[in-house]
């Protein structure tokens, strides 16, 4: 098996280019248990780790531009104030040595529809920045998720960074498991509410092929929402905004849990974001 | 591969190790270092906890390739000399080890806790060691002894 161990982010991309077989790894917290166990012999692993660029972040804008290597632990210590929804769903992510190690690279590397990231890059309408020796190209999270682990992305393409506006409202995350910690999510709910342009976003995980997000809720609650006068919220409201959050999803029965569990848990989880979220918003 | 890196202060060198191999079986099988343990490979126990550059991590994770040209700190590298590490003799004093697997790995985020926080609440510790699995002691004697070398700690 080949090593590459590229210094810099040209060099990491002409070498794609060169291998596009290559497989990245960063934090490696999903490769190396598929190496440990036999499960997968690639040709040859891309490390990702020595770019330091990667392990950047910067303030663009409005927003952030967060490179692919940033670990979890680092989104909570140094972005959690601005990105509090990606930070609630990174503070779920398997262990601290997990969170010290696993990055949200890694995560849409994976895509696995279980992935905490998605809920909140989903609902935060985050683009993902990917290149190639071709170029660089920016992906809304809502088309980057192709299948149950599969994404967006060509052959020669890296993950360099990902876009996401700082809240200028309440976020909330929510996931379900049988512990607090080191948990797959049987099913996820990220909320953000962005009083700025009066509108919802919303992610949902582990309850479809992909993570997706709740167009049609979030569109419900848009209009529902008195943004200027912000009362409490009626229980219709927030019933209904739980059935549509349910009804976005396309779950399966499998081993964590039944897919009619997953879409009560769904519309139980969305009730009670909005409810947390609504009540930080009027409390503001 | 021949891979070179410093580990517990020293520079070693290993020679035909297979880039994909993770650095716990390069520790215990190439380096003679087998205080870090192997009980899942997969992330879940943290019995293999070692710090990578000063930071925790479960080193049957990383890459042995990845290792190249960085620092380790493993259990072995904690105690000066013949004398234990704080954290490590408050664990000798509470009988916090009984078939001692997951030890190596609670020590090192013990450490790594105490390095941060030097004086943990209860659910910070729980918290911090949320990623270090024992099927022995129950948990409340290790609760004991991270409190025990946390105010030794705050003491000194
Ligand atoms: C014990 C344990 C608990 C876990 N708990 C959770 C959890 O609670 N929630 C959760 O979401 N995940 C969890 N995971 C899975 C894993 O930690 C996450 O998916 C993490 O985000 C992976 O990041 P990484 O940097 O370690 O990825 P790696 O393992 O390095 O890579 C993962 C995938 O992404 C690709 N890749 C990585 N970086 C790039 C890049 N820059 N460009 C293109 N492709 C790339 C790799 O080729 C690979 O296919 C857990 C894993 C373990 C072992
Ligand atoms: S052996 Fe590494 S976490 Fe269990
Ligand atoms: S002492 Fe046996 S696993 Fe912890």
């Amino acid at each position: 098996m080949e090593f590459f161990k590229p210094a810099t982010w040209s060099e990491a991309l002409a070498i794609k280019a060169e291998h596009p077989d290559a497989t990245p790894i960063a934090g490696g917290t999903d490769i190396m248990v598929e190496l440990n166990f036999d499960v997968r012999r690639p040709g040859a692993l891309l490390d990702l780790t020595e770019i330091a660029e990667l392990r950047e972040w910067s303030a663009v804008g409005d927003g952030f531009r967060v490179g692919s290597g940033v670990s979890y632990a680092r989104i909570i210590e140094e972005l959690g104030a601005s990105l509090p929804g990606l930070a609630m769903a990174a503070r779920t992510v398997g262990s601290p040595q997990i969170r010290n190690r696993g990055t949200v690279g890694g995560n849409l590397g994976a895509a696995s529809p279980a992935g905490d990231s998605h809920p909140p890059l989903l609902a935060g309408a985050a683009d993902i920045e990917v290149a190639s020796v071709r170029g660089t190209r920016r992906i809304p999270a809502a088309e980057f998720y192709k299948g149950v682990k599969r994404n967006a992305m060509e052959p020669d393409e890296l993950i360099a960074a990902f876009h996401i506006a700082a809240a200028d409202g309440p976020q909330q995350f929510a996931k379900i498991g049988t512990r607090n910690a080191m948990v797959i999510a049987v099913c996820s709910f990220g909320l953000a509410l962005h009083p700025s342009t009066r509108t919802v976003g919303t992610g949902v995980g582990s309850a479809a092929p992909t993570p997706r997000r709740a167009s049609d809720a979030e569109t419900f609650l848009a209009g529902e929402l008195e943004w200027d006068s912000p009362g409490p919220l009626r229980d219709s409201v927030l019933v209904r905004f739980g059935e549509l959050v349910a009804q976005a999803a396309s779950p399966i029965d499998d081993v964590r849990g039944t897919a009619d569990y997953r879409r009560h848990a769904l519309s139980v989880m969305a009730r009670r974001t909005l409810g947390w979220a609504w009540d930080s918003y009027r409390r503001n | 591969m021949r891979l070179r890196c410093k580990v517990n202060g020293e520079a070693l060198e290993a020679d035909d190790v297979w880039p994909g191999e993770s650095l716990l079986y390069v520790l215990r099988e190439r380096m003679g270092l087998p205080g870090s343990k192997n009980a899942c490979e997969q992330g879940e126990c943290g019995s293999c906890t070692v710090y990578l550059d000063g930071v925790p991590v479960c080193s049957c994770l990383v890459a042995a390739g990845q290792v190249e040209g960085h620092e380790v700190t493993t259990v072995e590298g904690l105690a000066e000399g013949e004398r234990l590490d704080p954290v490590q003799q408050a664990f000798v004093e509470k009988g916090a080890v009984q078939c001692g697997f997951c030890t190596p790995g609670l020590i090192v985020a013990t450490h790594d806790l105490l390095e941060r926080r030097c004086q943990p609440s209860d659910p910070e510790i729980r918290e911090a060691l949320a990623g270090n699995l024992c099927r022995c002691t129950g948990y409340e004697k290790i609760l004991d002894a991270v409190r025990l070398a946390a105010d030794r700690k705050a003491a000194s």
